[in-house]
């Protein structure tokens, strides 16, 4: 006689039904491996599309161009090389920053050498859309400001300084840069692909010229082209920047280290990954341990049901669906805990929530398979008794 | 008459050297009520096992329906034990934490009898021992007598050639233990071929052929009016 699949499943989880709390419990150590399993895997994947969503927003066509440092200063770009620069073809917006190498602090009281790290750079009032920055608040230098003590903080620089926001219709706060007082016309939100701005004080050009001893001397050009052009025009950059010493120039392109940053995580990621298989693998441990100790007390039930016309196949075929009912439904359970778990960090993150659907079907198919493989063992001692003495059992 | 059950000159000696069965013969017909009787450690129990294909013999055949059991493989036995013979136990066997029905029509499900049909059958057979109104009652919700016919119900749900019941009795009082007894007879009033094993030889004289054994031998084999069987 074939048991049908349906009494197959009904007998496998007759044992579970029967003992609740035990069932639940070796579960629990296959959900919580499946669970990391999802997490590792979809936090990564929605931090992966996070800043896939953020890239595409920010654009990947940006160069950024700075001198090789020799020694202890770096050869500075010549201060004609931003007109170069935007006289090559394909480039469609340039700005730069200049380091102005003083030190800005919250007032003429504090200690200039016990300042805020800060770095305070001059930059050209076309700065913001080059290097795809916005405004937390205030406004950015225009043409007209860029002429007096006016600045404009970067987003760590401003809580440093304790500027968070500069609020409309108040009073413009005060920092000291150097030994003048600037006033602070509005601070950066973060800046992920210039991320040394958001520890930096940034002034007009002309004001850092006339006032702060700026020998127009650009420190960082940022450039950006047509995405098609950017290996060309990354080529021809170091000789239009410096015609004497291009090598002495360097080009490099921002989003690919936010791509790198990503890569290094999947490494971490698979790290963990790892270490979440360990983790099933003890649930796998604990499932074949209930089953076994199943095995011992339901000595009596194996004995009559060979009595009601049970074969071996029969009591094997019980106790191996029984161990894959157990760590099927924890991996249901751990595949639901750790989805729930990525979607409530993504939804904390404000990132788009992705869990590779190969992942869940991966713990799903893991947890079957670990039921199986942990049940083998207990089955084959169940059906092995020999009726009398299963039914002869305390 | 139609035989059921024989065995013919069975012994059963264990590793060690035990001999439980010495050279046991006994025929069953269809429609007999028979008891075997016997002290324990007289080898009823064994006898039971053997009758019952849970156990082989050493030595000796054992025909059911006509089939030599001592050559077929387990999987052709267990098919054998579904299909042609019911168990009934002293401690009764039920699974605990399912009902009634479920319990019963457990003795159907590896005879290959459909899901649904093997619910009504537990019901109907439920019913035919008196419990009808307990069918969704889980084993810790009945009595022991109760317990038993579940048991029973579950022993007669496939219509066995031969029902066992080993001391089916034995943990019951003397009054539900009547009850059970009388359950069996009746049973056996409406053609059922039944084999009780017991202790109790007050059980034994209630039936109409008695077989008993000691020392792993039939010492008497009487059937009702006072005349020995073969």
């Amino acid at each position: 006689m074939r048991l049908t699949p349906v009494d197959v499943v009904l007998l496998g989880l007759h044992g579970l039904r029967t003992r609740k709390a035990r069932a639940a419990l070796s579960a629990l150590g296959i959900a919580i491996g499946i669970a990391t399993m999802v997490v590792v895997t979809g936090v990564p994947a929605s931090s992966g599309r996070a800043l896939d969503a953020r890239l595409a927003t920010l654009g990947t066509n940006l160069l950024r161009v700075h001198p090789v440092t020799v020694g202890d200063q770096p050869e500075p770009l010549p201060a004609e090389s931003i007109g170069m620069v935007r006289r090559i073809g394909p480039v469609a917006e340039v700005s730069a920053v200049a380091n102005l190498h003083t030190v800005a602090r919250r007032s003429d009281r504090v200690d200039e050498h016990d300042a805020s790290g800060l770095t305070v750079l001059a930059g050209r009032t076309d700065l913001l859309p080059a290097i795809g920055a916005r405004l937390s608040s205030g406004r950015f230098l225009t043409e007209a400001t860029a002429r007096f003590p006016v600045a404009v903080l970067g987003w760590e620089a401003g809580s440093r300084l304790g500027v968070a926001a500069v609020r409309p219709g108040e009073p413009l706060p005060q920092i000291t840069i150097g030994n003048r007082r600037f006033v602070v016309a509005g601070v950066l939100a973060p800046a992920p692909l210039a991320p040394d701005l958001d520890t930096s004080v940034v002034v007009g050009w002309e004001v850092a010229e006339r006032a702060l001893g700026f020998d127009g001397h650009p420190t960082v050009l940022y450039v950006r082209a047509a995405e098609a052009n950017l290996e060309d025009v990354r080529a021809v950059l170091p000789a239009t920047v410096n015609p004497r010493l291009p090598g002495m120039v360097d080009v490099s392109r921002p989003s690919d280290a936010l791509a790198a940053k990503r890569a290094t995580a999947t490494t971490f990621g698979s790290l963990v990954l790892g270490l979440a298989g360990v983790a099933v693998l003890v649930g796998a441990v604990g499932v074949a341990n209930t089953m076994v100790v199943s095995v011992l007390e339901r000595r009596r039930e194996i004995g009559l049901r060979r009595a009601l016309g049970a074969r071996r196949g029969h009591i094997r075929l019980q106790f191996l669906a029984e161990s894959t009912a157990l760590s099927v439904l924890g991996g249901v359970a751990g595949t639901a805990l750790g989805s729930g778990a990525v979607v409530a960090y993504a939804m904390g993150h404000s990132w788009p929530v992705s869990i590779p659907s190969w992942v869940a079907a991966a713990g799903l198919g893991g947890a079957t398979l670990v039921g199986v493989i942990a049940g083998v063992y207990p089955a084959v001692r169940a059906a092995r008794l020999p009726p009398t003495e299963a039914l002869a059992s305390p | 008459m139609t035989e059921v059950l024989a065995l013919e000159r069975v012994t059963r000696e264990y590793p060690g050297g035990v001999r439980a069965l010495d050279d046991v013969s006994l025929v069953v017909t269809r429609g007999e009520l028979l008891g075997i009787v016997g002290p324990s450690g007289s080898g009823k129990s064994t006898l039971l096992n053997i009758m019952g294909t849970l156990d082989l013999p050493s030595r000796g055949t054992v025909r059911i329906g006509g089939e030599d059991v001592t050559r077929l493989s387990d999987r052709r036995l267990s098919d054998l034990r579904g299909a042609r013979l019911g168990f009934v136990f002293q401690q009764f066997h039920l699974t605990e934490g399912t009902t009634a029905v479920e319990n019963v029509a457990t003795g159907l499900l590896y005879a290959g009898v459909p899901r649904r049909r093997r619910r009504r059958l537990a019901e109907q057979a439920l019913e035919r021992v008196g419990l009808g109104h307990r069918l969704r009652h889980l084993p810790h919700q009945l009595s022991g007598g109760e317990k038993q016919r579940v048991a029973i119900a579950r022993a007669v749900v496939n219509e066995p050639d031969l029902i066992l019941a080993d001391e089916p009795t034995g943990a019951l009082d003397t009054a539900t233990g009547d009850s059970v007894l009388n359950l069996l007879t009746g049973l056996h009033a409406d053609g059922a071929t039944i084999a009780v094993i017991t202790h109790d030889a007050d059980i034994a004289a209630r039936l109409p052929r008695r077989v008993t054994v000691r020392d792993g031998r039939i010492v008497s084999d009487h059937a009702e009016g006072g005349t020995p069987c073969a």
